[in-house]
């Protein structure tokens, strides 16, 4: 027979998750479900009258071509912000894969971008692009390019996207380096013996190995573009020209907080709060099916 | 067909130099274990071969070719890894057929070396599983069968079987030999394991500390080795050694006291005797007071001290032998069994 161990019954495991629920409840479980609420509700601009109206919200913003075309803007900026700072951290952490002396430093340089605030980042290029007074407006001139993406919403959109992609590098370039050096240095010895060079190694060997990090940065990337880049948006271009840079977020922002229409952009953050499980939920399952060692 | 010429090759690494002046040559066809103990520059000196480690100076030649500023990839060679070293993500084909895509070769060779390689060493039936799911010695013939697709001029092991269990180790030292022996390719192979080397190479290169302290057939090594160290390396139990001086009448006299004839010169010589060529006499001048004893079955290993010395000495007797602890066993040694090396430079005399 075996014998059960009795735990007397105590209040200590309660009291001791208790501050981590009650933070999880209060800024989680609270605002979500009252965004979710808020979502059904149809609110005039000073709170005096509130109407009960289902999914009204919903089908107004899905018939809205405004809101379809933030929705493919959204997935372009998130695209092209991941594609770009995953890109440019592939090929920082190839190099510092390779890189023997003053790595330490190397990498130290490199990490710097990440520490800074996404507002921050955001006032930096806006300064260097500057139409009157950027350098770089300055420069691209000289090159015969006029520069203005206070009047140019293709040039707004790259010049966030620029700006969130570098912001973005660091911490992939991180996660980059970390997987390449933990591929045996012997496999890639082996590559060149059998006749690889360095970039036929990089693509038939490390590419495939450290695939693993490069889905899971894929993911990671998406979120960040879809949700933290709010604020290098709201430094750059407050989402303009004519809405070429509002992204979902932005506009959750915009028509709650300046238009005032609380109902849709309740409903709105509620379909990104979708889009952000649905994410986490297609990183878990491939992220474990895929591990390649 | 290529030999492989090592021309007083250096390595440094910032002011430590690691070899200093390595040289050998080896023959078409020969098989060359390079053996030390660790960190003595043994696999340094199989990756400056390979091209994975640069040459601080001297020579490297293939063939007839200087290989020194060539890549890996130039130089004809194939190497297996210490720890395989295979390519995780792909099939066992694709790992072998890897270095023939590369080099362009026909789809049809290809498939045709694979194929043939894989059956020298019996993994056909693994040909289309990863890596993971081999076991150490099949992963191990994989290696192998990736360098053999690849027909070389040489073949470069690192240690090969040091990641095996014991058993493993010595079916596949007899299987590498054998291959090598079928294949006739110029061989070089890394190892710290004497029993390895002794019985895998034609001819041994001993190093120590950077230097090449001998490098010759494993009998000459057994036979006559040329210094203290290669003498205490070889062989197993290892040699006893015996500070003694060299007086009057070609004597030799041990500290014991105990005279032996044969000195070749006077003044103070390290002696050299193997267990197994130790002969009990009663007579014997060389006398052991026994401690403990090792049955082996086959022989007695006598643990013991020179008397009137701390000398530890071993002996071994053939067959089996009751000896109670504190008895004091006389021993010879033939004089062209008996070795001498300088007491300075431990070289032989």
């Amino acid at each position: 027979m075996l014998k059960r161990v009795h735990y007397s019954p105590s209040l200590l495991p309660y009291l001791l998750v208790a501050p981590q629920v009650a933070i999880t409840l209060v800024f989680f479980i609270w605002p979500a479900s009252q965004a979710l609420y808020q979502s059904f509700l149809i609110e005039d601009a000073f709170g005096l009258s509130t109407e009960f109206v289902w999914f009204e919200n919903f089908i107004a913003l899905f018939k809205d071509p405004i809101y379809v075309e933030t929705f493919w803007r959204t997935a372009y900026f998130s695209l092209a912000v991941a594609g770009l700072s995953m890109g440019l951290a592939l090929v920082l952490a190839a190099f510092a894969d390779r890189v023997v002396r003053g790595a330490t430093f190397y990498r130290t340089l490199l990490i710097w971008p990440y520490a800074i605030a996404p507002v921050l980042a955001g006032a930096l290029w806006v300064f260097m692009f500057n139409p009157t007074l950027g350098i770089v407006a300055y420069a691209l001139d000289a090159l015969g390019i006029e520069w203005n993406h206070k009047l140019n919403g293709s040039q707004a959109m790259l010049l966030v996207i620029m700006a969130a992609a570098w912001k973005q590098v660091a911490y992939n370039f991180l996660f980059f380096l970390a997987a390449m050096q933990s591929i045996p240095k012997s496999v890639i010895e082996a590559a060149a013996i059998d006749g690889a060079g360095p970039v036929k190694r990089f693509w038939t060997i490390i590419f495939p190995l450290i695939t693993p990090t490069t889905f899971f940065l894929l993911v990671v990337n998406m979120v960040y573009a879809f949700f933290d880049t709010f604020g290098i948006i709201h430094a750059v271009t407050q989402g303009g020209p004519a809405n070429a840079t509002t992204i979902l977020v932005y506009k959750v922002y915009n028509d709650g907080f300046v238009g005032l229409d609380l109902g849709s952009s309740a409903a709105q953050s509620v379909i990104l709060m979708a889009i952000v499980i649905a994410l986490t939920v297609v990183q878990f399952r491939f992220i474990e099916k895929r591990v390649e060692y | 067909m290529a030999e492989l010429i090592l021309k007083d090759l250096h390595k440094s690494y910032g002011s430590t130099e690691v070899l200093h002046g390595v040289s050998g040559d080896i023959a078409d066809g020969e098989f060359v274990v390079i053996v030390g103990p660790s960190g003595c520059g043994k696999s340094t000196l199989l990756r400056m071969i390979a091209g994975l480690e640069g040459i601080t100076s001297g020579e490297v030649r293939i063939g007839g070719r200087v290989v020194n500023d060539l890549e890996p990839a130039e130089r004809d060679i194939a190497m297996v890894f210490q720890n395989y070293a295979l390519y995780p993500h792909m099939s066992v084909r694709q790992n072998m057929a890897y270095g023939l895509k590369i080099r362009g070769l026909p789809k049809a060779e290809i498939e045709r070396r694979v194929n043939e390689a894989a059956d020298i060493l019996e993994i056909r039936q693994y040909l289309d599983r990863k890596p993971r799911q081999l076991s150490g010695g099949q992963r191990q013939r994989v290696a192998m069968g990736r360098a053999i697709v690849r027909e070389p001029e040489v073949f470069l092991f690192d240690e090969p079987l040091s990641n095996l269990d014991a058993k493993l180790r010595v079916q596949m030292r007899l299987e590498i030999r054998k291959l090598q022996e079928r294949l006739g390719v110029t061989s070089v192979y890394v190892t710290h394991d004497q029993v390895e080397a002794m019985t895998l190479g034609d001819r041994l290169m001993v190093l120590n500390a950077g230097h090449v302290e001998q490098f010759g057939t494993p009998l000459e090594l057994y036979e006559r080795p040329a210094s203290v160290f290669v003498a205490g390396f070889i062989g197993s139990p290892a040699m006893n050694f015996l500070p003694a001086e060299g007086i009057e009448g070609g004597l030799l006299r041990l500290e014991s006291g105990a005279t032996l004839p044969g000195a070749r010169g006077a003044g103070p010589v390290t002696l050299g005797m193997r267990p197994e060529h130790l002969i009990a006499d009663s007579e014997g001048p060389i006398r052991i007071r026994v401690s403990v004893l090792e049955q082996l079955g086959s022989n007695t290993l006598v643990h013991g001290t020179l008397e009137g010395t701390e000398r530890e000495m071993v002996a071994s007797l053939p067959g089996i032998h009751q000896i109670p602890e504190g008895e004091v066993l006389g021993f010879l040694i033939r004089s062209d069994e008996l070795h001498q090396f300088d007491a300075a430079t431990g070289k032989r005399l």
